[in-house]
């Protein structure tokens, strides 16, 4: 039999196509386009070339709100995944407390984010809030208006609240699909607790930690509404992340040029991170 | 390394059990030898891996005693009664390598690193390992995965009894004869009392020197592989083992002997048999065709390698199968088929009848 030979089946990838241009590449081109010309309006476009890149790669404002989002997420990650996991190992893997916990765990996630700052503002008043008065009550002088430190404190403090249990439930979806004869051999091998931990649970939860901390990553390095919502980038520029500032090249200088390819670099070290996690995590598996 | 014995052992699943129905394992007695090759064989939900949990210490029993030695070790911990079990799955430690999956309970136990690699270097070599210590377990094949369990067993010296839970369950088909006869020689060296559960016969029978056959939380019958196939105690006995199993035909009993649909058979029991509903049971094995005889149509024959199966109709109706050793003649239609009655056997109310054992049950 012979076969037919065309290119009809590729009409059947347009459709797919269309939608991911739309809402990928033409948005995504548009940024390249606005991070290589200079505009002055009027749809009037003039040769850039590097410029934008090489102004944004050397302006210490750049750099200094770079450093605050690694920051930020290296310490959001540091209690996230040991705090998210070490719950996990907590809850209860059967009975009628499953599903208490579950839906408390679950609670902060279903919280719009906006919701969540605003909360976290009103919690943390110094005059009003439970928060606020509480830790000035214990005599420690709290104001995250004014202090950077409260206000870092403060931002950590809301993240880890709203996105621990991200981690929690995965961790303890990774725990409960460990089978019983594991426990039961390691019983029967005489394994103490925490030999059953650093052998057979951290093993077996490899990849969902993988996924942890790949997805808390992401988002606590772009992390924007709970900190506008909450201090909007201060006290001063305390804490105005990269997600942030690039708001305020785009939207409040209108500098185009600038926050265009601020975005790329922005993107580019997102996916370079990932990618580079992700291959770190899964190279021993492939050996 | 140690005689275990049950007594009156009972479990139930849930709490407060009051009928029968609610028994996982209705009520067991045993006493096993040191050093015996036993196996637990019976259908899906039968009891047996209940059992096999309660002996290795993993379920608490509901009631009833076990013994190892003499020593009462009922509520002891699987650690303290010092067992090996290997599962239907293989269970290994990804991250390490075959020597420190094998090396592992003994760490736990504080034994030194020089008697550690002796022990280690001794066991891989029983299993044929030795090649792959240094590499990582979890690159091994399924069979190998379960060698290691097992080899994280019978590492320890001094361990009491070593259970298997169906272990052949992922085994590709070509390996399972390898595996299990690999398992049966080492019951035989080192001589460590071992139970081996499965669904299979051919498992059971081929590993074990006795045979404890359960159905629905009993045990219907203990016995050598012979005796299970010559004079199975229990009807279910005599369905499960065997293949085909044995004919089964209602029957009365006349003057000492059995009479089937007018016929009258003899059969070594036939005088025992008192009232109930009577069957009288026969292997497939011990019929054959001759000029006289029971009646009966050949209705289907099925060659299964080197003997035939033939399924025949009585004027009854009741179906009797025949085994027929290659090269035998098979007549086609009306035919006579006569029991071999040193082989047939009058079950009386599915019991054997004037079976000691039976009759109490």
């Amino acid at each position: 039999m012979n076969k037919i030979q065309n290119n009809k089946a590729w009409f059947f990838v347009l459709p797919v196509f269309a939608l991911v241009a739309f809402n990928a590449l033409i948005p995504l081109m548009t940024v390249v386009n606005y991070s290589i010309q200079e505009t002055f309006g009027n749809n009037e476009f003039f040769w850039a070339g590097p410029t934008w890149f090489s102004d944004i790669l050397r302006s210490d404002r750049f750099h200094a709100a770079l450093g605050r989002s690694l920051f930020f997420t290296a310490v959001v990650l540091a209690i996230e995944i040991p705090l998210g996991l070490a719950i996990a190992l907590c809850m209860p893997k059967k009975g009628p407390w499953v599903s208490v916990c579950l839906i408390l765990m679950a609670l902060p996630l279903l919280i719009p984010w906006n919701v969540v700052g605003s909360m976290w503002n009103i919690m943390a008043l110094p005059d009003l809030g439970l928060l606020g008065r509480g830790i000035n009550a214990l005599g420690i002088e709290y104001n995250y208006t004014r202090q950077p430190v409260a206000a870092w404190f403060t931002l950590i403090l809301m993240d880890v609240w709203h996105w621990t249990s991200l981690v929690t439930l995965l961790c303890y979806a990774g725990l409960v699909s460990i089978p019983d004869a594991y426990y039961q051999a390691a019983k029967i091998d005489g394994a103490k607790a925490l030999a059953v931990f650093r052998f057979i649970q951290l093993p077996k939860l490899k990849h969902v930690l993988t996924i942890a901390v790949l997805l808390r990553f992401m988002d606590s390095f772009m992390i924007y509404t709970e900190v506008v919502v909450l201090t909007g980038g201060g006290p001063g520029n305390s804490t105005t992340f990269l997600s942030i500032d690039l708001v305020k090249y785009a939207l409040g200088q209108f500098d185009l040029g600038h926050a265009a390819a601020m975005s790329l670099i922005y993107f580019l070290i997102i996916l370079i991170v990932s990618w580079l996690f992700y291959t770190l995590m899964m190279r021993e598996e492939t050996n | 390394m140690a005689k275990i014995t049950i007594e009156n052992l009972r479990h139930a699943y849930i709490s407060n059990p009051t009928q029968p129905d609610h028994y996982a394992l209705k009520h067991v007695h045993l006493d096993w030898a040191d050093g015996g090759a036993y196996a637990l064989l019976g259908p899906s939900g039968c009891g047996k891996t209940t059992l096999l949990n309660l002996i290795s210490g993993l379920l608490p029993p509901s009631e009833g005693r076990i013994l190892f030695d003499g020593r009462d070790v009922t509520h002891d911990t699987p650690e303290k009664r010092n067992i090996a079990q290997v599962f239907q799955f293989p269970v290994i430690y990804d991250t390490m390598t075959v020597y420190d999956n094998l090396a592992f309970p003994l760490r736990n136990r504080g034994v030194d690193e020089t008697e550690i690699k002796k022990r280690v270097d001794n066991i891989a070599d029983m299993l044929e390992l030795t090649s792959t210590l240094s590499k990582r377990a979890s690159g091994l094949t399924a069979d190998g995965k379960q060698k290691i369990s097992l080899g994280r067993g019978l590492v320890r010296s001094d361990v009491n009894v070593v259970m298997f839970d169906e272990p052949l369950t992922v085994i590709d088909p070509h390996l399972k004869w390898q595996l299990r006869s690999k398992l049966k020689e080492l019951q035989q060296r080192i001589k460590r009392t071992m139970i081996y559960v499965t669904h299979d016969q051919t498992e059971a029978l081929t590993f074990a020197d006795l045979v404890v056959v359960m159905n629905n939380g009993e045990i219907v019958q203990t016995g050598t592989p012979i005796e299970l196939f010559d004079k199975p105690r229990h009807t279910f006995v005599g369905h499960f083992i065997g293949s085909p199993g044995m004919n089964f035909l209602p029957c009365e009993v006349k003057g000492g002997k059995a009479v089937v649909g007018g016929q009258t058979i003899n059969a070594e029991n036939a005088k025992a048999a008192k009232s109930g509903k009577l069957e009288l049971g026969i292997r497939p094995e011990f019929i054959s065709f001759t000029k006289t005889g029971l009646a009966a149509d050949v209705t289907k024959v099925s060659d299964i390698g080197r003997v035939r199966v033939v399924e025949t109709r009585l004027a009854s109706g009741h179906m009797v199968k025949l085994v027929v050793p290659e090269g035998d003649a098979i007549p086609t239609g009306k035919a006579n088929i006569t029991f071999d009655p040193n082989r047939t056997h009058v079950y009386e109310n599915s019991w054997l009848a004037g079976d000691k054992m039976g009759a109490a049950q």
